[in-house]
């Protein structure tokens, strides 16, 4: 066993050591001119607190009620979010009832009836959420030739990239929320200004925290005051950017406070399970010297 | 070792009955009761267990999965995503299947190293290294086309680039392609073959796994000495010494397996595999799932011609070869001592290797400019001189530490210098233990 360590203690080192070289070269190679950045995104997302982080973390539902109606009035405008149907919005704390209406307040065209007739009708919990375009062709022919990305699973579908050693520290820390932490610093990353002499495309806008360029089609979607909430938070772009964060981490991942719950219980079962191996193996060898 | 005389008797009529028709509870007590284990293996011995069970696994969630899962290019990605909303703990089932495949692997290279560093692979064990090289291929052919079912955009875009390699085939390159994707791209006749296909391979790896287990009941297994068992003392009856050993091995492991499952499921993935595959959006980056990054910045690292051979077709056959070296391990190593305890150089070189297969890994996940480039070269070169050079020229040269005459002395020795002059055999000091 002490061998076994002691092994693992040298390939850790010689895997440091390596990684630190890597570094070393990776940093020398970035030492890139500020106006034309070849590396995205420019800013690291910023690490917000996140209820759901850790091994506990659980959503706070009173934030995805105000997430859901961040993204209902603003983001839905151009997102779909075709994955999530409204029944499951009884996981933000709403009740049966309360879905129902939620549901009602949507058109849905459905059809055909046994006339052959495609029609409206107003939505049921078992609908998802309707797409704002008929189709991605015609998203993108309303949003300068890009289709707005549906919205499902957004929060799993964004990170960026950790890098060596963080991505080890991770492991350890249980950092899985790079998703909602890009959404938040995108939303809140419009004003900055772009450095001196950097050429933002047309119809673009200039974004730090942009991962795929210097910067995107969506213009600034959020400002203070847009929506309005009853239960007394800040009306700023950073809490609706952490509220609308947080609603999309449930909506890529609706299961987690179950997975996390499940995962603590099988958990603790190993461990006392794997003690009782370890004092019985121990138990058996006794005596035979190995 | 070898299939000795059996040692079972039947107790009781339904025992007798079955052994004059069809031994299989014979087999069963001579392979996993009776069976005798070198009493000195070490927990890097519990791997063979822990990828039993691993495979298991994966079968069984992966049924379960595919009763849900709709092999269709228009529903594939929401079929998965189905599975992880509605369907009754299809999250957990998805999540295992999907970081089982991971662990798979980390199990198997923990297995494959562990045969390197002790000289598992040598006489008479070549054989039984061959077929668990076998299963490693099929296993990535696997978990290759495993990778794609979700129909997401690494998916599609890493079964585009891994069936471009056999397009650098001479001659028969295209037909190949072709005939792999069904067409001309990928599309839903490569989705549909491969769902049969990574529906069929696991049960093709459980085959040659058998082939694997009845081979090592024939030879034996190595131990760390790798010195062969020459008498009863040497060894301790599979049960309960080795069961009970394997047994532990396997919680800790699925410990860890769990704890990824159920607090880090997409820590092992990447985030672009959660938008659904666009035939016409490339990804800023096509990286493959980790377990083959070594393999990735190897095929990446030949970026120049060589005479007639270009550079996709030298990456190519450099990938390939950098597997098929495995395959010749038995014959490359002249070393007439197995173990590397016993070997100070190869010792050395053994961890300079693993470093160097990290450091591809890694190499890998990097996109192919700049130093990275020339890093990925040394590392492919360091990788290749491993195996054609450092493996045939220091068994020769090489002067390796004094062998014990056998496990019993090498055992006593041992827990006489940790155990502080406790009588030998008797109760050693318990952190020595393992």
């Amino acid at each position: 066993m002490k061998k076994i360590l002691t092994s693992l203690a040298l390939l850790g080192l010689l895997a440091g050591g390596i990684g630190a070289v890597g570094s070393v070269a990776m940093a020398a190679e970035e030492a890139h001119n500020a106006a034309a950045p070849t590396h995205f995104p420019i800013d690291e997302p910023k690490e917000m607190d996140w209820s759901f982080a850790g091994p506990f973390g659980t959503y706070d539902k009173a934030q995805l009620q105000r997430g859901l109606k961040v993204y209902k009035e603003v983001c839905s405008a151009c997102h779909s979010m075709n994955l999530v149907a409204f029944r499951t919005l009884e996981g933000l704390g709403y009740s049966e009832a309360q879905v129902k209406s939620f549901a009602a307040e949507y058109t849905i065209h459905d059809g055909p009836n046994d006339a052959g007739d495609m029609f409206d009708r107003p939505g049921k919990p078992s609908d998802h959420f309707p797409a704002p375009f008929a189709n991605e062709e015609a998203a993108a022919a309303s949003n300068g030739g890009a289709a707005p990305p549906d919205m499902s699973l957004l929060a799993k579908a964004r990170g960026v990239e950790r890098g060596f050693p963080r991505f080890v520290f991770d492991i350890f820390t249980q950092y899985a929320q790079g998703g909602p932490d890009y959404i938040h610093s995108l939303l809140t990353g419009y004003d900055e200004t772009p450095p001196a002499g950097m050429v933002i495309p047309e119809g673009t806008h200039y974004n730090p925290y942009f991962m795929s360029g210097v910067s995107l089609k969506m213009p600034k979607p959020l400002s203070d005051g847009q929506v309005t909430y009853d239960d007394g938070s800040p009306q700023t772009v950073d809490q609706y950017s952490r509220d609308v964060s947080a609603f999309l981490m449930w909506a890529a991942e609706p299961h987690m406070e179950d997975r996390k719950k499940t995962g603590f219980r099988v958990l603790v079962f190993l461990a006392l399970f794997g003690t009782l191996m370890y004092l019985t193996k121990r138990k058996v060898w006794e005596g035979v010297a190995h | 070792m070898s299939e000795g005389h059996s040692t079972y008797t039947p107790k009781t009529g339904i025992e007798r009955w079955f052994d004059a028709r069809m031994p299989l509870p014979r087999m069963v007590y001579d392979s996993f009761i009776a069976y005798p284990v070198p009493r000195n293996l070490n927990y890097a011995w519990t791997f063979g267990g822990i990828l039993a069970i691993m495979l298991v696994a994966q079968i069984l969630t992966g049924i379960v999965l595919a009763m849900h899962y709709t092999a269709d290019t228009n529903l594939a990605f929401g079929s998965v995503e189905k599975i992880m909303r509605d369907v009754n703990s299809g999250w957990l089932l998805r999540y295992l299947h999907s970081n089982g495949a991971s662990f798979f692997f980390v199990a198997v290279y923990i297995h494959i190293f562990r045969g390197l560093y002790y000289g598992s692979y040598k006489a008479p064990r070549e054989l039984l290294w061959i077929l668990g090289c076998i299963i490693y291929l099929l296993m990535m052919a696997t978990g290759f086309m495993g990778y794609v079912l979700p129909w997401g955009q690494m998916s599609f875009w890493g079964a585009t680039v891994i069936t471009g390699f056999f397009s650098a085939i001479p001659l028969v390159g295209d037909w190949i392609q072709q005939l792999l994707l069904g067409g001309f791209a990928v599309d839903n006749p490569t989705l549909n073959r491969f769902f049969a296909l990574h529906y069929l391979l696991p049960f093709m790896i459980a085959g040659v796994v058998v082939l694997h287990v009845w081979a090592l009941h024939v030879v034996g297994q190595s131990n760390p000495t790798g010195i062969e068992v020459k008498s009863k003392t040497d060894t301790v009856a599979f049960t309960p010494y080795a069961t009970i050993k394997d047994a532990f091995g396997m919680i800790v492991f699925l410990f860890v397996f769990a704890y990824f499952v159920f607090y880090l499921p997409n820590f092992l993935g990447h985030p672009d595999n959660y938008t659904v595959a666009n035939p016409l959006k490339t990804p800023a980056h096509i990286v493959p799932e980790w377990y083959f990054l070594p393999f990735y910045a190897i095929l990446r690292a030949i970026t120049f011609n060589i005479g007639p051979i270009n550079s996709k077709l030298g990456g190519v056959l450099c990938m390939f070869g950098a597997i098929v070296m495995l395959f010749l391990v038995p014959w490359l190593d002249t070393s007439k001592v197995r173990s590397a305890v016993y070997r100070p150089w190869y010792k050395l070189f053994f961890w300079l290797f693993v470093a160097d297969a990290i450091l591809l890994g890694w190499l890998g996940s990097q996109p192919a400019e700049g130093s990275f480039v020339f890093m990925a070269q040394m590392a492919t070169l360091f990788y290749f001189a491993f195996f054609l050079v450092v493996l045939p020229v220091l068994g020769l040269i090489e002067t390796p530490r004094r062998l014990p005459n056998s496990i019993t002395e090498a055992v006593l020795e041992k827990n006489k210098g940790a155990g502080g002059g406790h009588p030998a055999g008797a109760n050693a000091a318990p952190e020595t233990k393992g």
